[in-house]
């Protein structure tokens, strides 16, 4: 389980995420809607613990332990994984040490060789890793090292953006096999987060809660094909205006 | 030695130029160094060298061992040719006193594409009439196996004099490694090596070089390679162990159409190294190509990292990519990427970047679950992998091994 409570988050003194509360179920996927700007990507390397994102108030706890103090590459081990938006290029790394250090010794060349046939990716494993790559490209790629890493709890940060619609196919059978979606419910352990834009993803993954957010707090919580529809219909603004007639008003 | 043919031009121009300082690089005293050096005896078999001698060989690569790994063997220590000896017909491998009594040809090759009075430095090889390795392959022979060369400097103060000559004749494939190896871990001592290397007609050659010198230790190589039509020269160099003071800036003519020449260079400087190297690349000929690479790392030394590529006929093009990266908290990187071009129609371009570790490239790797230490090691290595195109995968493997025994000292 993940817990988020009270969090709040400031980067280079700034707070972009004020007090925020979310719990995620064993099994369960989660969707983060939000403009531009709203703090979503912010929440997602606070979660996952960038040292540039630092926690001001609140804490994050996993599997029943506060991790707020802890480092990235521990919560890595611990079982969190993230797909990047904008990963960057390391000249002389290759694809295929990325996977192998994802697999943590636990898969061999055949198993880095399938999950590169796997994610269509087959020509890129002895290339610098995210060199050169395609937007569609990154995200493939980035999943394959999630689907070696087998994360507990998976953050995307919009991983269908930049691809086009024979690739969303792909990228959404894989995102469902990372998130396990054809495992019976009450057998399923991984956890989902998933910021999207389109929700062209929501037509893969199995997502039963929806937040929107707006400049750095969770406005709304719901269903996330309804919300959707709203912010399809109505764009953002609805939703801020519906959030904003629901706070308190201060004279 | 005795150079047979050596014209007496030779000599007076370099006593006009035993005084003439270098464009770059400190001025090293030659008056700190002794010439005279103790005899060696000739050795049948190298493989009986003493484990220790044959330890330091291995730090720049030499195995003497395993004589099925290779085609040809020179070993010079000090400024005697202590061996050689060719495994292959059609490859030659002696030393260059000896060619010059067996071919009357081969004065004509000395000092062509190396200028005797360049400096100081090339003027007391001439002067000191120093002996180094000829290795010649003959027309449209090839090997699989490389040639190895080493020079050794054992004896304290002494100055190295080498002169070695590199022919590729027409349609011949050779391929050379080279390590130069200092018997003591501090004692001073002077390298000078003048290399020629003639790849003719649709001749390649892969030169690898592979420096493991002492912190007291100065070193001048002085190298040309002239390129014919269609011809390829592919050189490797790599220094990973400390040196007081190298110059060097080996250069490439590539006189003939379609000729390619490929410089790679991996360095790291520790504290108390100080280097100044880089390629240098004329095409001089209708749709030559040349490619740059460098790597430059110092855990406290300075390196001044250069390149330099000049364009001189039609349809040339040429690329230079000088990275250095700064992982101590004092050392210095200096690039010096030059191009420079006299005619329509060529493409020279270059990139440069000095810096440290990215440390957004650390957090990407930490994310996948590898530690800081373990994110940053991976991350050197990578910077330190540099894919060499054409080179046989053996030698390839070779290098590869040669740059994974020294990450140690960098991490």
């Amino acid at each position: 389980m993940l817990e988020i409570k009270g969090l709040s988050v400031a980067v280079e003194d700034k707070e972009i995420i004020h007090d925020v509360n979310m719990t995620i179920q064993k099994g369960e996927t989660h969707v983060l809607f939000g403009p531009n700007g709203a703090g979503k990507s912010t929440l997602l390397m606070a979660i996952m613990g960038f040292p540039k994102y630092k926690v001001t108030h609140g804490s994050i706890r996993f599997k029943d332990k506060d991790i707020t103090g802890l480092s990235v590459d521990e919560r890595a081990r611990m079982g969190i994984g993230m797909s990047f938006q904008r990963p960057p290029v390391v000249r002389g790394v290759k694809t295929r040490d990325m996977v192998a250090a994802c697999l943590k010794g636990s898969g061999d060349g055949e198993e880095i060789e399938r999950l590169a046939k796997m994610t269509d990716l087959g020509d890129f494993l002895e290339r610098d890793i995210n060199y050169g790559f395609s937007g569609g490209e990154i995200k493939r790629s980035e999943l394959m090292q999630l689907l070696a890493q087998k994360p507990e709890l998976t953050l995307l940060d919009e991983p269908e953006s930049g691809v086009d619609l024979v690739n969303i196919a792909l990228i959404g059978e894989l995102m469902n096999n990372l998130l396990e979606k054809n495992c019976p419910i009450l057998e399923r352990r991984c956890m989902g987060l998933i910021i999207t834009h389109t929700g062209h993803i929501l037509d893969y993954v199995n997502a039963r809660t929806g937040y929107v957010m707006c400049d750095g707090t969770i406005g709304c919580v719901g269903d996330p094909h309804e919300m959707l529809a709203t912010i399809r219909e109505k764009g953002y603004n609805e939703c801020i205006k519906c959030y904003l007639g629901r706070l308190p008003i201060h004279e | 030695m005795s150079k047979v043919k050596a014209s007496k031009t030779y000599q007076e121009k370099a006593k006009a130029a035993a005084d003439k300082k270098a464009a770059l690089g400190e001025d090293i005293d030659l008056a700190k160094y002794t010439d005279e050096e103790d005899k060696l005896p000739y050795q049948t078999d190298p493989s009986g060298l003493p484990p220790e001698t044959k330890e330091k060989m291995l730090t720049a690569g030499v195995m003497l061992d395993d004589v099925s790994q290779r085609v040809g063997t020179y070993l010079q220590i000090d400024n005697t040719p202590v061996h050689f000896s060719a495994q292959q017909e059609g490859i030659e491998v002696m030393a260059l006193s000896q060619a010059l009594e067996k071919y009357d040809w081969v004065g004509d090759y000395l000092w062509k594409a190396v200028s005797v009075d360049a400096d100081k430095y090339t003027a007391n090889v001439e002067l000191n009439e120093g002996d180094g390795y000829f290795i010649r392959a003959l027309p449209r022979q090839k090997t699989v196996f490389p040639v190895q060369a080493c020079l050794y400097l054992a004896k304290s103060r002494l100055t190295q004099n080498a002169h070695n000559i590199i022919i590729a004749e027409e349609g011949s494939e050779l391929h050379i490694i080279t390590g130069c190896a200092v018997a003591s871990p501090g004692e001073p001592g002077l390298h000078i090596g003048v290399s020629e290397f003639y790849i003719k007609k649709g001749a390649k050659v892969t030169f690898t070089m592979i420096h493991s010198w002492n912190p007291e230790v100065a070193v001048r190589p002085r190298t040309t390679t002239i390129v014919e039509e269609g011809g390829l020269f592919l050189s490797n160099y790599l220094l990973m162990k400390p040196v007081r003071s190298l110059q060097m800036y080996p250069t490439a003519r590539c006189v003939g159409e379609n000729a390619t020449v490929r410089y790679n260079s991996i360095m790291v400087a520790g504290k108390g190294t100080n280097i100044d190297a880089g390629s240098r690349v004329f095409l001089d000929a209708k749709n030559t190509r040349t490619e740059i690479v460098s790597r430059a790392i110092t855990t406290g030394g300075n390196i001044a990292a250069r390149g330099y590529i000049e364009g001189n006929a039609v349809d040339v093009k040429g690329h230079l990519e000088c990275r250095g990266l700064i992982l101590g908290k004092t050392g210095t990187i200096h690039a010096v990427p030059e191009l420079k071009g006299t005619l329509a129609g060529i493409d020279l371009s270059h990139e440069a970047a000095v810096g440290k570790i990215a440390e957004e490239e650390v957090e990407y790797l930490m994310a996948r679950g590898l530690t800081r230490d373990e994110a940053t090691a991976a991350i050197v290595r990578g910077f330190l992998r540099v894919d060499i195109e054409g080179l046989p995968p053996l030698l390839a493997e070779e290098l590869k091994k040669a740059v994974e025994a020294s990450e140690k000292d960098v991490m």
